[in-house]
């Protein structure tokens, strides 16, 4: 589904991504850890297509086509979606108002009529339901005034409105309480199938107990240094970064 | 060039929709400006003399009047010998259906979009139509006359129903208030006249469009709107013009008197010509509108203004009697080199008097956009209240966002509050939006409406359907 090679990324003259190499498979999940700094979030917004950031070499082919031409709003319509780590704040706009216009465009780009009002409201209760979200929510200004747990929640409510291809959690599990954690977890978990991939960035095992991946990766200095399965998580949590920037910078 | 940068270059460049002119035959007169012109234009209008006089009074107190300069704009001060005071379609007279108009002023329409037939049937809204210096079209007029409302032009209005005109004209804002004000007192040549009769709820939007259309003319229109006791109207006035290289010169005067018990909410939506890219040309927007609040009254002031080059407009509310509110919402977009200083006064009189203040400035472009407001609790006022928030948004780093709030307060049982903010629109935000699938144009529309909401949210329906696509026009992607 998704597949970066030797991708290279600077924002301002500074090189942040020094040569990615990723495969992700449909109904895989793949975690990418990493200290700070290491550049997991630059990584999301690249692939986003956040265009302050300059792309000096590789690709990024998004089932079979290359995206790097591609707008962020092209991507997303093609089924790559990114959960933010800091939600943006929009005043006076509604979190229904938000999410009618971010689905309509969406089927506008696939030639699709808008969908009609009563199953749109449908479709939001059902995913409310999934996310345990409670009513008066939809009609709240978007992310203004909400708390860390509810933003994030508001991002996986998104997601699962947009029924994603790709999906990207960028510290999704930054700023949530345990039970929040566990909800927005169940959710993500609900919502995956053989169709679909998660990339799950965190800097903490924690998520990776609810959110079980495939592959875990580790990022450090621009580059995934070292890949494993889900045992390599735990093993970082014991034993911290140290010991693989080490086997890194031995190489 | 950051992305910033970029999206504002190209959304900067929104063409003006409106910009046509109509090419229908004109009975004009010399430009200039002298008392022979005045008494042209008032017999051309087949006048009373009370009202020649009424003009002449005011043409000898703008005479010794100074063109104010404290508001924060800038420009080339116009010489009134070289406008154009009185234009008029030239048409048969006494139009007996919308259909016996112009072929030509029928395009107008259409081009404005306002088709007339389409608004009576569906939204049920009686239209006024002003095009240069006179009314052209008035429609539902029968409907209305069976409950006792006049909505007619005001030159009509003059010849129909002179007792009311004389009794309530000037007495808002008087002839000697200020420089524009004094210049359209001498010579404003139409506009739209509304009276609705004690204890009557208008069953419809009354809504008036201007269009200036000649070349070299000036446009002066006058509004009436007196809703007497217990009345209710809602009414709402639009504006456009042809694109031209000059500065056309706007300066309207609108008076509304709410009587005891009664509620005016005036809606505008101005979209006269803002000028090129380069800042050449686009109207001068010179107005003077105030309102005065009897017992327990209301009048409401909603504007949307995006048009013009220069504005100055302070929709003001005289709270004289006791128990009465007075409200302003305003949206007020700059973009490229268009400059705005709008505002309003409150002036409270009456005891438990009650204001809104709710201001929206949005600027874009290399535009300047000024708050100013005036909140007065005189002495009477016991347990005035006021509140006021004035919000700027902004968009790259060349325009400029200004708030000049002055209060003076007499009566120590007054209670006002004050809130002002100063935001953004980031890139950040567009990512987000584009990342959920929304362009960039569709992203800054949602993000302005969503910003003016409460403003938006006072219009009337249809209106305000309206104003949110001219909000999208007027900054087409100026985000930063």
């Amino acid at each position: 589904m998704l597949e970066i090679k030797d991708l290279k990324a600077s924002i301002e003259g500074n090189k942040i991504l020094t040569g990615i190499n990723l495969k992700v498979n449909a109904g895989e999940v793949h975690a990418i850890m990493g200290p700070n700094g290491s550049g997991k979030s630059t990584l999301s917004s690249v692939i986003a297509g956040r265009e302050e950031y300059e792309i000096e070499d590789g690709s990024i082919d998004f089932n079979g086509s290359d995206i790097m031409a591609l707008s962020p709003e092209e991507r997303s319509h093609k089924g790559i979606f990114l959960s933010f780590q800091y939600p943006i704040e929009i005043p006076g706009v509604s979190v229904s108002n938000f999410l009618k216009t971010s689905l309509n465009e969406s089927r506008k780009a696939q030639g699709l009529e808008p969908m009609p009002a009563g199953d749109l409201l449908k479709m939001m209760r059902e995913k409310m339901e999934l996310l345990e979200i409670k009513k008066g929510f939809l009609s709240r200004s978007l992310n203004q005034g909400f708390s860390g747990g509810e933003k994030k929640r508001n991002e996986i409510f998104q997601m699962a409105m947009l029924e994603p291809k790709l999906a990207i959690l960028d510290e999704t599990d930054s700023g949530l309480d345990i039970d929040a954690l566990r909800i927005v977890a169940n959710g993500v978990n609900k919502l995956k199938s053989k169709d679909n991939a998660t990339i799950v960035i965190t800097h903490y095992q924690r998520l990776l107990d609810y959110i079980v991946p495939d592959y875990v990766h580790v990022l450090y200095d621009g580059k995934i240094v070292k890949s494993g399965t889900k045992e390599l998580a735990l093993e970082l949590e014991e034993n911290g970064y140290d010991w693989i920037i080490k086997e890194a910078e031995g190489k | 060039m950051t992305e910033e940068d970029k999206i504002l270059e190209e959304v900067t460049g929104a063409e003006y929709k409106y910009g046509f002119t109509t090419d229908v035959e004109s009975d004009t007169i010399p430009k200039g400006l002298n008392e022979d012109v005045i008494r042209l234009i008032s017999k051309k209008k087949e006048e009373p003399q009370w009202l020649l006089e009424h003009r002449l009074k005011a043409f000898e107190s703008w005479k010794k009047m100074e063109e104010p300069d404290w508001a924060n704009i800038k420009y080339k001060k116009p010489n009134y010998q070289d406008i154009i005071y009185y234009a008029a379609p030239k048409q048969k007279k006494e139009l007996k259906s919308l259909d016996e108009l112009d072929p030509e002023m029928k395009k107008t329409f259409d081009k404005l979009g306002i088709s007339l037939d389409e608004q009576k049937k569906l939204a049920g809204v009686a239209v006024d139509f002003v095009m240069d210096s006179v009314s052209v079209a008035t429609s539902f007029k029968d409907k209305l006359g069976e409950l006792g409302i006049i909505f007619c032009s005001i030159s009509e209005a003059v010849k129909e129903h002179p007792e009311l005109v004389k009794k309530y004209l000037g007495t808002v804002v008087p002839t000697t208030d200020n420089f524009f004000s004094a210049l359209n007192s001498a010579v404003f040549t139409d506009g739209s006249f509304c009276y609705i009769p004690k204890g009557v709820r208008c069953p419809m939007e009354l809504s008036t469009y201007f269009r200036i259309n000649q070349a070299g003319t000036g446009q002066f229109e006058r509004t009436l709107v007196i809703a007497d006791e217990g009345s209710y109207v809602s009414y709402l006035e639009g504006c456009t013009a042809p694109m031209r290289d000059e500065n056309q010169l706007h300066a309207a005067v609108v008076e509304l008197i709410a009587m005891n018990d009664a509620e005016i909410k005036y809606s505008t939506v101005q979209n006269w010509y803002p000028g090129d890219a380069n800042g050449v040309g686009g109207v001068f927007n010179f107005v003077t509108k105030r309102g005065l609040c009897h017992k327990r009254s209301k009048i409401s002031w909603t504007q949307v203004e995006t048009g013009s080059a220069v504005t100055w407009k302070y929709p003001s509310c005289i709270l004289k009697g006791d128990d009465s509110i007075g409200e302003f919402y305003s949206v007020a977009v700059t973009n490229n080199y268009q400059q705005a200083d709008t505002g309003t006064k409150m002036i409270h009189l009456g005891k438990n008097s009650k204001s809104t203040i709710i201001s929206k400035g949005i600027c874009a472009g290399k535009s300047e956009g000024s708050y100013r407001g005036l909140v007065k609790i005189q002495k009477s006022a016991e347990n005035a209240r006021n509140f006021s928030q004035c919000d700027s948004l902004l968009m790259g780093d060349k325009c400029g966002s200004h708030t000049f709030p002055y209060i003076e307060v007499k009566n120590k049982s007054a209670k006002i509050e004050h809130e002002a903010t100063t935001s953004k629109i980031g890139e950040d935000q567009i990512f987000y939006c584009n990342q959920r699938g929304i362009g960039t144009e569709e992203a800054i529309a949602l993000i302005v409406n969503g910003y003016c909401k409460d403003v938006l949210n006072q219009l009337p329906m249809e209106f305000a359907v309206e104003a949110q696509k001219l909000l999208a026009i007027s900054l087409e992607g100026s985000v930063g």
